[in-house]
């Protein structure tokens, strides 16, 4: 009887899934690695997942006449594979700014977002994963009040994942580390935008806003208690700080041409991450690194959704399992 | 109080610890996930986050020269289907490593190692 039970678990298993290498894996996990989904920077890994919300508040500085603003971001990603390998991701935002360009308190929504990502290699042994991705920003999807461009954005990118599990044992307290990373081209459609205004005299003007091309990177380094705790030694953590995994995540925009080269913006943001069964809480500080960015440290959160785990059978899987 | 039915269930499926599904994480092991024991232990035992599928989860403890020293298969324990042990042939002092690769009841496979040392005083 249990060798018939076994038989049938064994046929229907191998019926959903062809082989063993073909199980369900996803959820950012390479060999022992489980990377979790980082705040700010994209993560390199293709998995079904809900990123809902995700909240930034932040104070823009003064750019030339328009004052400082403070800047209320809510946003949403919903990301599906369609292959174990491929996956797409839809995006939005909410903003507020107080104030927006016209010295009125502005909101709405921004562009949507589409992403399509491969992730091409994966080494469980040295739990590594790299991927490339391919983003659009539909131009005019968004209220343009609100900070969304009319024009569309492309974005390519290589992302990659590294756990330090392979490390010598000598080095056993560093294997917890890993290091994910992203290093994409932010490449608008349109290089300027015809900005119409009347001057004083009533006469129309005619100004160029230049929309340079930019080369976006940035890394998250990250302490998984979890890894120590399983893989490195059980050093006795209670069950609520066993889950943690602090991080930092650096986030730097080059903007490359169009007369903005060299006017680097970026962000360095200290966090941490609590990872449980079927999801995710974050919390990071957003520390601009020059006054080009702010002056002031702003916040961001996120729950996350690991719907493999919420939904296994369903919307939690690749739509083909090939 | 109609609304309330689906936000009762989101909050049993999320944050309900019997649900029998997601991916397994080994939770503790017996002898301790890189401890050093005075007294070699005759059995290694594993415990998971979730209920595992006996069929496709093994676990294996090796010394350092790569040799099996366990008294295999792996069984899952049929009381708590969380937790997977195998017993051990007498061990000498040294360092040895447990290997495991399990499948969750939702067909999620996840794998891992750890070490743990038997001293040579007693």
């Amino acid at each position: 009887m249990r060798s018939r039970r076994l038989a049938a678990t064994a046929a229907a298993v191998l019926l959903a899934f062809g082989s063993w290498p073909a199980q369900a894996i996803a959820h950012g996990l390479a060999g022992k690695r489980f990377f979790p989904s980082t705040l700010t920077i994209d993560d390199p890994f293709v998995s079904d997942e809900l990123s809902l919300p995700t909240f930034l508040l932040f104070k823009e500085p003064s750019d030339g006449e328009a004052p400082s603003s403070k800047t209320a971001n809510i946003s949403g990603e919903f990301s599906k594979r369609i292959f174990p390998n491929l996956g797409l991701t839809l995006a939005g935002e909410w903003n507020n700014l107080d104030p927006a360009p016209n010295d009125r308190t502005e909101s709405g929504f921004g562009n949507l977002e589409m992403t399509l990502k491969y992730q091409f290699f994966t080494s469980a042994a040295h739990e590594t994963i790299l991927s490339a991705a391919f983003g659009w920003e539909a131009g005019g999807t968004g209220r343009k009040k609100a900070g969304a461009e009319s024009f569309d954005v492309f974005k390519p990118a290589l992302l990659f994942g590294k756990g330090m599990g392979d490390l010598p044992d000598v080095l056993n307290w560093l294997k917890p580390f890993a290091v994910t990373g992203i290093v994409e081209g932010v490449l608008p459609s349109r290089s300027g935008n015809k900005i119409y205004t009347l001057n004083d005299d009533g006469d129309l003007e005619v100004d160029i806003e230049k929309n340079p091309n930019v080369l976006h990177w940035g890394f998250a380094v990250m302490y998984s208690l979890p890894y120590l705790q399983s893989f490195v030694k059980d050093v006795g953590l209670p069950a609520v700080i066993r889950q943690l995994i602090p991080l930092v995540e650096i986030d730097i925009n080059n903007p490359l041409d169009r007369g903005f080269a060299g006017k680097t913006t970026g962000t360095v943001n200290p966090g941490i991450i609590w990872a449980g069964k079927y999801f995710q809480l974050g919390l990071e500080a957003v520390v601009p690194i020059n006054e080009r960015t702010g002056k002031v440290i702003g916040v961001r959160g996120q729950i996350h959704f690991f719907l493999d785990d919420i939904f296994p059978t369903t919307i939690g899987r690749p739509l083909f399992n090939w | 109080m109609k609304t309330l039915g689906p936000a009762v269930a989101l909050a049993a499926l999320l944050f309900g610890s019997s649900a029998a599904w997601s991916h397994a994480f080994l939770e503790r092991a017996e002898p301790r996930v890189g401890s050093t024991v005075k007294s070699p232990p005759s059995q290694v035992r594993a415990w998971f986050t979730q209920e595992l599928e006996p069929a496709f989860s093994t676990l294996e403890v090796v010394n350092q020269s790569g040799k099996r020293v366990d008294r295999g298969p792996a069984q899952v324990d049929a009381a708590s289907r969380a937790l997977l042990q195998v017993p051990l042939n007498p061990l000498s002092p040294g360092t040895y490593r447990v290997k495991w690769r399990v499948l969750s009841v939702d067909t999620h496979v996840t794998e891992g190692d750890f070490t743990f040392t038997v001293s040579t005083s007693p």
